[in-house]
């Protein structure tokens, strides 16, 4: 399988990074030749496998379900682009009525 | 090339000594490797961030601490912490434009451990952006040079701690390593790196790559040197959900056991076509060395090793384009300066806070994840997975430990690969399906190739035997000397 120019303008959006026209020639060039690395998987039957999703199959721990990082707020939003009172602020997504 | 006897030539046992006995202070130990640092980072670019003060004052508390007794074996020694590790106050960039305000709130786990043994922190090297990359290329603050041949790069992910290690500006550091990034930059700058298995070291505080694959380990100059910096950074993490409970363990154990009997397994596809003929010569004689030590050498197959590089650019950028969806310019980090909405202030923040390659990944991630795409590509390379995993379980039956080159070359000269991912990513062939079977790896020096460029072996172990491994490459450091050489520009002292 390999990308059209298409494709990769819907890749990007899709992963939120901005790209333009002319880079987009060179990011399909580049991720078709990953794909063609990758798609030398399909030269083994993998049928009836279970897929491995982590090293060790191991069942993640669990912790007790009580309180155990207090509040840092002040010191996390101090690195912040935009704080206004202990919120973060972006630009408006809903518009108002009025 | 040769070997030399100052301080900078000791290893952490010695110098824990000089410590506990007022030889040196923390304060002295720390002025000199500073010093070092000033005066060669600016040729090798191996730190990111530099703060003497606070070094000095890291120093000056050890110094309290062995004065009044209370002192640990690590206590007063300095270290560098690869800048993808979160450190309280520090910079913490991770080798990106997009973290570079980054100032981290808090402690990694790794590094509150460091710190609680009472080490020092010299600062934070320099590595591929986000841990993307094989050469050092694709940091946003420079690419390193390798201290053995500034026109060669240092490999990466971790190249900035290798690079630091080998030319006596810490006398250990750590790295961390999802596809080979100790092990092939350790191989490339002739020093010893450890990966440990999956889940023995956490993953609390260090920024993410491949969540299933990154595992933290150290890299020093002497496998004894790894074991002792072993011993500080293992142990479970609550808060890190994949961190094993498991006892204690000391990593210096079984460094003096001899290697009598012990069986050496040596994978067929490892020696194949691909495999340089100077780091084949290399091998051969490391494993001849290691037959008069007692060991065994027994013919294995990993037959579905080939495999293990069209798996992993599946599964590690699929993982990474998740893990990377939390740099949106909202929290912390870098934020576009222009913007017209929030859309808008995300993408244009991510093209520009991200470098090509890591674009380029969480791109292909964004892709083999989306709807229609998620069988072919993410299912089938987990289904590789197991194989692998598979094929190395098979060859555990018939040997105590696999071994091979590190890499198939040595450190290659700047810009010969950056402009081809998949020659790039195929430096990696020996070191990737150690991480996706989780086992742990190290990489021992091992030789010079005619131009000088270090040779690494690669020793891949059976889960948890860490100890075992590290004892193997301490009887080789015993009987050869390739891990105490220093380069010939770092011995000289040319000026940077």
């Amino acid at each position: 399988m390999s990308l059209d120019f298409q494709d990769v303008r819907r890749i990007a959006k899709l992963a939120r990074v901005a790209v333009s026209e002319q880079d987009t020639h060179m990011y399909q060039h580049r991720i078709n030749g990953v794909l063609a690395l990758v798609a030398q998987m399909q030269a083994i039957d993998t049928q009836g496998v279970a897929p491995m999703a982590h090293a060790l199959d191991v069942v993640q721990s669990l912790r007790e379900d009580v309180v155990t990082e207090t509040d840092l707020h002040k010191k996390f939003q101090a690195i912040a682009p935009q704080v206004a009172g202990d919120l973060y602020l972006v630009p408006q997504v809903i518009e108002h009525d009025d | 090339m040769m070997t030399e006897t100052g301080i900078t030539e000791v290893g952490l046992a010695g110098l824990s000594r000089m410590l506990a006995k007022r030889q040196v202070s923390s304060v002295e130990l720390t002025q000199e490797f500073l010093r070092r640092i000033t005066q060669w980072n600016p040729l090798i670019n191996a730190f990111i961030t530099v703060d003497q003060e606070r070094s000095l004052a890291d120093a000056r508390l050890a110094d309290t601490l062995l004065a009044s007794g209370k002192g640990s074996l690590l206590t007063g020694i300095p270290l560098a912490h690869k800048d993808i590790f979160c450190a309280d106050g520090w910079l913490t960039t991770c080798g990106s434009k997009m973290l570079s305000n980054f100032v981290a709130p808090y402690d990694a786990h790794v590094v509150g451990l460091c710190k609680a043994a009472g080490m020092v922190l010299l600062g934070k090297t320099n590595m591929d952006e986000f841990a993307m990359g094989s050469s050092n290329e694709t940091s946003y603050y420079g690419a390193v040079k390798n201290p053995w041949d500034i026109a060669a790069v240092p490999g990466g992910s971790s190249g900035g701690s290798a690079a630091a290690v080998a030319a006596r500006l810490t006398p250990v550091a750590t790295g961390t390593d999802t596809g080979g990034s100790i092990r092939q930059p350790a191989a490339m700058t002739g020093i010893t790196g450890l990966k440990p298995t999956y889940g023995v070291v956490s993953r609390y505080g260090m920024i993410a790559f491949a969540s299933s694959l990154d595992q933290a380990g150290p890299m020093a100059r002497s496998a004894h040197d790894c074991a002792l910096l072993m011993n500080v950074m293992a142990g479970h993490d609550a808060r890190d959900s994949t961190s094993l409970q498991r006892p204690a363990e000391d990593y210096t154990r079984t460094l003096d056991q001899p290697l009598a009997g012990f069986r050496i397994g040596l994978p067929r596809e490892f020696f194949a076509e691909g495999l340089g003929s100077e780091v084949a010569a290399a091998i051969e004689s490391a494993l001849a060395v290691l037959r008069g030590l007692g060991a065994k050498t027994v013919d294995i197959s990993l037959p579905n090793s080939a495999l293990s590089i069209p798996a992993y650019y599946v599964l590690a950028p699929a993982e990474a384009s998740a893990n990377l969806s939390r740099f949106d310019g909202v929290r912390y980090g870098y934020r576009a300066p222009d913007y017209v909405d929030l859309d808008d202030m995300y993408e244009k923040t991510r093209a520009q806070g991200f470098g090509d390659e890591v674009r380029r990944r969480i791109m292909i991630g964004t892709y083999v994840l989306s709807h229609g795409y998620y069988d072919a590509y993410y299912v089938k390379a987990q289904q590789v997975r197991r194989l692998i995993a598979q094929d190395f379980a098979r060859a555990f039956d018939e040997c105590d430990v696999i071994l091979g080159p590190t890499t198939p070359e040595t450190a290659f000269d700047f810009g010969s690969k950056s402009d081809d991912p998949v020659a790039m990513y195929l430096s990696d062939i020996y070191t990737i399906a150690v991480n996706l079977a989780g086992l742990p790896g190290m990489s021992v020096p091992s030789g010079f190739d005619g131009r000088g460029r270090p040779i690494g072996l690669q020793l891949i172990g059976n889960y948890f035997s860490e100890a075992r491994l590290l004892g193997v490459a301490h009887q080789y450091q015993q009987v050869t000397d390739w891990h105490a050489r220093v380069p010939t520009l770092v011995r000289e002292g040319v000026s940077a």
